[in-house]
């Protein structure tokens, strides 16, 4: 038999991993790590939801639930990006329920990209988007955002990437790692370029209730954009629901019923058990959402202040639960110095280039940690940097 | 922040970590040290901030012996100043911890500590239960703390989370 390199695909094979991997390994080989390093809330799902999805083993509901997830959820699901984003869907058509955003975003991709389209993917980013694309055969563009501007996408940059190719745009806000967010007049302007176009907008949304400062708008709501736009989220991060699994997508009722063919025969239907937790955290869970984000809020301002104190400036982050401090003056790379500070201080975070070029020189800090164990790291990050200074 | 706010957010913080320095505080309400002095300065004058003290999982304290007893007492009220006079002589006794009237089928709930069972057992017949307005006491001594003042003390969950993800 031939090596078994040679029978997987190709695509597969040359798509390197997730820069965050390598640091996963790294980390997991030491004990005692003070990490910055997650992805995810500290918070455990709070327990009414939990009950819920217990109650829902003890009824014995342990079936498959219909493609596009139970019913019930759906219309809840509807209710609450009415009341909390002011963009409506029906239940029924144009709403699904996918194994975590990473799968609506996954669908969308394969649901829509030709072989040769051109896919549009503001960096730094979340690592999943340009993979997903690459295996449905597509090609990412990655659009540079920058700090002045606070990683914001401008509608410059924007018209610069577009060619005759581009199919879609994602809009990866508010964003992970860097925690910028996009205001209602920087969409406003997005839309501008879109509005004579046939680009379809991939809103990742999944951050959208850990926006600080005021609400999260999203590009759906933008005259012009709500028929183009699928918007992707989750239960993961706004309701510490991350290990349940379950996501959702939300738009045009085409686009959505072809995403629920592929789902139909990729998975079937979302877990069952989550999708009954899923029902009394949208129904019940709006307060939660507001504790964990207060207490968020007031680690972003610790974090914050911690870095820009110790000569690592760091711009304010105004979504999700990452800061991005610059680390230039150290003189290091990103990944030089996560490494080394992994290697001298055990404190792990995440060099920004594995979330593309454009995030060289930057390090991602999640801060959903306790403001003690912010304040261990940030103590140990500013030993290091006066080591290698 | 309007004040009423920022008093509301402080005293939330402090309840749950006392240990936080004024500056910390200070960053965590987007406000300046001098203001959260100056307001914690407010509070301790007013009396709404009574103390500051560590959560202690006393099961956990080598040579602390510590017994507790809930107490259901049933009492006459006075006729000119009702229960708070009743109260007045029962909360000073150093080994009531908590004292609160209650609604319901008794009226004040007593949390005793003692050394063990025989010095809350004689607290309670010696000096609790011959009070003259007192009709009846019911002792229930607690065997295991799983949660006090918002903190769990049974297992506590360790952070499961992968180091980076």
């Amino acid at each position: 038999m031939r090596d078994i390199k040679e029978l997987i695909n190709k695509t597969v094979i040359e798509t390197p991993p997730s820069g965050i991997r390598k640091f996963f390994d790294l980390a997991a080989e030491m004990d005692d790590v003070v990490s910055l390093g997650v992805g995810e809330p500290d918070f455990v799902t709070p327990w009414h939801i939990r009950e819920v999805g217990i109650t829902s083993l003890e009824k014995g509901k342990t079936h498959y639930t219909s493609n596009a997830g139970i019913k019930e959820l759906r219309v809840e699901l509807s209710k609450y990006m009415k009341r909390r984003f002011k963009v409506e869907y029906d239940p029924l058509s144009e709403i699904i329920v996918t194994v975590g955003g990473s799968e609506a975003i996954d669908l969308f991709i394969r649901t829509v990209v030709n072989p040769g389209d051109e896919v549009l993917v503001p960096e730094p980013s979340f690592v999943c988007y340009k993979p997903i694309v690459n295996f449905a055969g597509g090609m990412a563009v990655p659009i540079e955002t920058k700090v002045e501007n606070e990683f914001r996408l401008t509608a410059e940059e924007l018209k610069q990437a577009i060619t005759p190719k581009t199919k879609v745009l994602i809009l990866p806000y508010p964003n992970n790692p860097t925690g910028g967010i996009m205001r209602r007049e920087d969409l406003e302007e997005i839309a501008e370029v879109l509005r004579g176009t046939d680009i379809l907008v991939l809103s990742d949304e999944i951050y959208a209730e850990l926006t600080y400062e005021g609400q999260h708008v999203s590009i759906a709501e933008i005259d012009g954009m709500y028929e183009r736009t699928v918007i992707v989220s989750g239960f993961s991060k706004c309701y510490a629901m991350t290990g349940w699994r379950l996501g959702y997508a939300c738009g045009n009722k085409e686009i959505i019923r072809m995403m629920t063919k592929v789902h139909q025969f990729a998975i079937m239907s979302a877990p069952t058990l989550a999708q009954h937790a899923a029902i009394e955290a949208l129904r019940n869970g709006d307060d939660d959402i507001a504790v964990m984000r207060e207490e968020y809020d007031r680690r972003r301002r610790v974090i914050v202040k911690g870095f820009n104190d110790m000569g690592l400036t760091c711009f304010e982050p105004k979504g999700a639960f990452y800061a991005f401090p610059c680390i230039k003056s150290t003189g290091l790379t990103s990944e030089e110095f996560c490494e080394q500070l992994l290697m001298s201080e055990k404190v792990a975070v995440v060099p920004g280039n594995a979330f593309g070029e454009s995030g060289e020189g930057f390090i991602r800090c999640s801060y959903a940690y306790s403001v003690e164990d912010i304040n261990r790291a940030l103590k140990a990050i500013e030993r290091f940097i006066k080591k290698v200074k | 922040m309007e004040k009423e706010i920022l008093i509301q957010e402080l005293v939330k913080i402090i309840h749950k970590n006392c240990k936080l320095s004024v500056e910390e505080i200070a960053t965590m309400l987007n406000t300046t040290t001098v203001a959260v002095a100056e307001l914690i300065d407010e509070l301790e004058k007013d009396g709404t901030i009574k103390g500051y003290g560590a959560k202690i999982n006393w099961d956990n304290v080598k040579g602390s012996n510590t017994v507790t007893a809930y107490i259901e007492l049933k009492v006459t009220p006075q006729m000119t100043n009702g229960f708070d006079r009743i109260a007045e002589r029962i909360y000073q006794f150093p080994q009531v911890t908590s004292l609160n009237l209650m609604s319901g089928s008794y009226d004040f709930g007593v949390t005793i500590e003692g050394d063990n069972l025989k010095e809350i057992s004689l607290f309670v017949s010696q000096h609790l239960a011959p009070m003259e307005s007192v009709i009846s006491t019911a002792t229930h001594f607690v065997l295991k703390r799983y949660k006090n003042d918002g903190v769990i003390y049974a297992g506590l969950p360790e952070d499961d989370r992968e180091a980076i993800s």
